[in-house]
């Protein structure tokens, strides 16, 4: 239920109206309203978006397989004997089991373990058993089809070796969803250059998941929260730094250019940074290390993709995010972190050692998990009923500056629109 | 190495090793997080990884750590830098086996561990199970962790992993 109060001349069916003040407040049922979730799964996840489900570099050869998720729905990705790859439903056209169980592997078909009906890798049901019945008795209707009674396709586009997925059979081209604002810097780092996979990392949130792409579009919270990056001087107040969005509202890149030295900082911004300290100092900064690698002027590029999916260019840390809600106040996170082939052994250390950065045990990935779940406790169990998104005004879209949160305000006036809200 | 056969010099040794897990879970148990990396030796590798990325040789680590300096900046980071709610954490370490012994006098051992974890207004949780999977050498006649690989079951962890397990 959303625990503000119905308002009149609302649909009594939905009854959620926005705060009168319009995108400078959140009201808190948009983080925790069963109803509007539904609404979201419906209208957003299986609805016009494309969404992350894999790296080509995970289905390496025909025949591969992996579990995947588009929103909460479970589906199987996977290569055929051609080289296509196919995405399709993790549930079995006859009883509804989720079939595939192993996280991935390498099949030529795939058989649902209950009454072992089976499909090839494109999702198409080859075999019933027992489709005549026995001995003249039973069987499926003389009428079934098997082409009729395959898996749920969704629809497949893939780019710079990431793959993704739409149940909206009439989706746009991925490169018009994207618009040429993310494209720009996605393509830096899918720049061509063959990935090589480096591990998983999984983690649930006690959060809603909308907080993830708004924690990304917040520059406003990395120089407070991440006293880490204040502190050894990745990131300060006055950096070279924006947070883009693209023409939809939805997408955003949070990005940074790092100075080559360590930046002197004048009291008053000390003042305003709590974190900062000028005692702290690394044994290893080389860690830290930024080796020039990509066709870009920005040093750090955070990329929300709505609705799913991040692209984390820290540094040389790299790495997708999959986001899957698990209702409103709980997502999972599945991190895919990669470098390149042809990567030295001392460019992968590199990489592995900056990856502590990030994840559920990095420096700044344990803090922002940690927010998030201040943020949902805070908007479950308090009387207060909306949040404020008031920095920067009134202003939307781009900024070339780290205290706002337009873009934030962005997001929310392309999602009113998707909800109906 | 089959510890029913074993002569009474590995028994020994696998009583020093319980001995010296326990003294590492009671300074992780007790927050002393600064005094973590002594237990290790200078070239030392820390890493903690799921299970399903050990199985398939992939090398990335939730915390991964070449070196003493690795050790000292996270601890340094966790202590001093690092945002989270408070918490208290019990290890229990159990299942030691010592696997092998090299002639350089290196050890191979391994040990089942299980992280409990309890934040202010909640219950306990199981925060992980896993497996360390051990090298270490003996310098001024006390063990140390060459390598320790943290390899863990609970392949979705809960929210953040803030300390070293």
């Amino acid at each position: 239920m959303p625990d503000s109060a119905p308002r009149p001349n609302v649909d009594p069916s939905f009854p959620f109206a926005w705060p009168a003040e319009g995108l400078t407040r959140i009201p808190d049922w948009v983080y925790t309203s069963s109803e509007v979730y539904e609404r979201e799964v419906e209208r957003i996840f299986h609805g016009p978006t494309w969404n992350f489900v894999a790296l080509e570099v995970e289905l390496p050869e025909p025949g591969s397989f992996r579990r995947s998720f588009v929103g909460p729905t479970p589906v199987v990705v996977a290569r055929d004997a051609a080289g296509a790859i196919h995405v399709f439903e993790n549930r079995c056209a006859h009883r509804g089991a989720e079939l595939c169980r192993p996280q991935g592997g390498k099949a030529t078909e795939l058989i649902c373990p209950y009454h072992q009906w089976t499909y090839d890798l494109a999702g198409n049901l080859t075999a019933v058993p027992f489709r005549r019945g026995l001995k003249n008795q039973g069987g499926m209707p003389k009428d079934f089809r098997l082409e009729e009674h395959g898996l749920k396709k969704l629809k497949v586009a893939t780019r710079g070796g990431v793959v993704f997925a739409s149940f909206d059979p009439n989706m746009p081209s991925l490169e018009d969803y994207l618009g040429p604002e993310m494209l720009r810097d996605f393509d830096a780092t899918f720049d061509g250059r063959k990935l090589r996979l480096l591990g998983y990392y999984r983690n649930t949130v006690p959060a809603n998941w909308k907080m993830y792409h708004e924690n990304l579009k917040d520059p406003y919270h990395a120089t407070l929260l991440h006293a880490f990056l204040v502190s050894f001087g990745l990131l300060v107040a006055g950096n070279k730094s924006a947070m883009v969005v693209d023409a939809s509202g939805r997408h955003g890149t949070m990005a940074s250019a790092r100075p080559p030295e360590m930046p002197k900082l004048d009291a008053e911004t000390k003042t305003q940074m709590r974190a900062f300290s000028d005692e702290l100092r690394l044994a290893e900064p080389r860690f830290l290390d930024y080796v020039r690698e990509f066709d870009s002027p920005w040093s750090v590029t955070m990329q929300t993709i709505w609705p799913n999916f991040v692209v984390q260019r820290e540094l040389n840390t790299l790495g997708v995010r999959q986001i899957v809600p698990r209702g409103p106040n709980e997502f999972l996170m599945v991190w895919t972190m990669f470098g390149y082939e042809g990567d030295s052994d001392e460019m992968t250390r590199h990489r592995l050692s900056q990856g502590n950065l990030m994840g559920p045990s990095g420096f700044l990935g344990i803090e922002d998990n940690e927010a998030m779940r201040f943020v949902q406790q805070g908007v479950m169990r308090s009387d207060t009923d909306e949040s404020l998104v008031a920095l920067g005004g009134i202003e939307e879209g781009t900024s070339n500056h780290l205290i706002t949160e337009a873009a934030i305000r962005s997001l929310y006036r392309h999602y009113r629109d998707v909800m109906g809200l | 190495m089959d510890s029913g056969g074993a002569p009474a010099s590995l028994r020994e040794l696998r009583l020093e090793i319980e001995e010296f897990n326990a003294d590492y879970a009671a300074v992780l148990d007790a927050g002393r997080v600064q005094d973590w990396p002594a237990f290790f030796t200078e070239d030392a590798i820390y890493r903690i990884t799921g299970r399903e990325n050990a199985d398939a040789d992939l090398p990335v680590g939730l915390v991964y750590c070449e070196g003493m300096g690795m050790l000292r900046d996270r601890a340094l980071a966790i202590s001093r830098t690092t945002m989270f709610a408070p918490r208290y954490l019990l290890h229990q370490v159990t299942n030691t086996r010592v696997l092998a012994v090299e002639p350089s006098g290196e050890i191979s051992a391994e040990a089942n561990y299980a992280l409990f974890e309890t934040l202010v207004d909640e219950k306990t949780t199981l925060q992980q199970v896993g497996r360390y999977h051990d090298r270490f050498l003996r310098q001024d006649g006390r063990l140390k962790l060459r390598a320790r690989h943290c390899v863990y079951d609970s392949l979705i962890i809960d929210t953040a992993l803030i300390y070293p397990v």
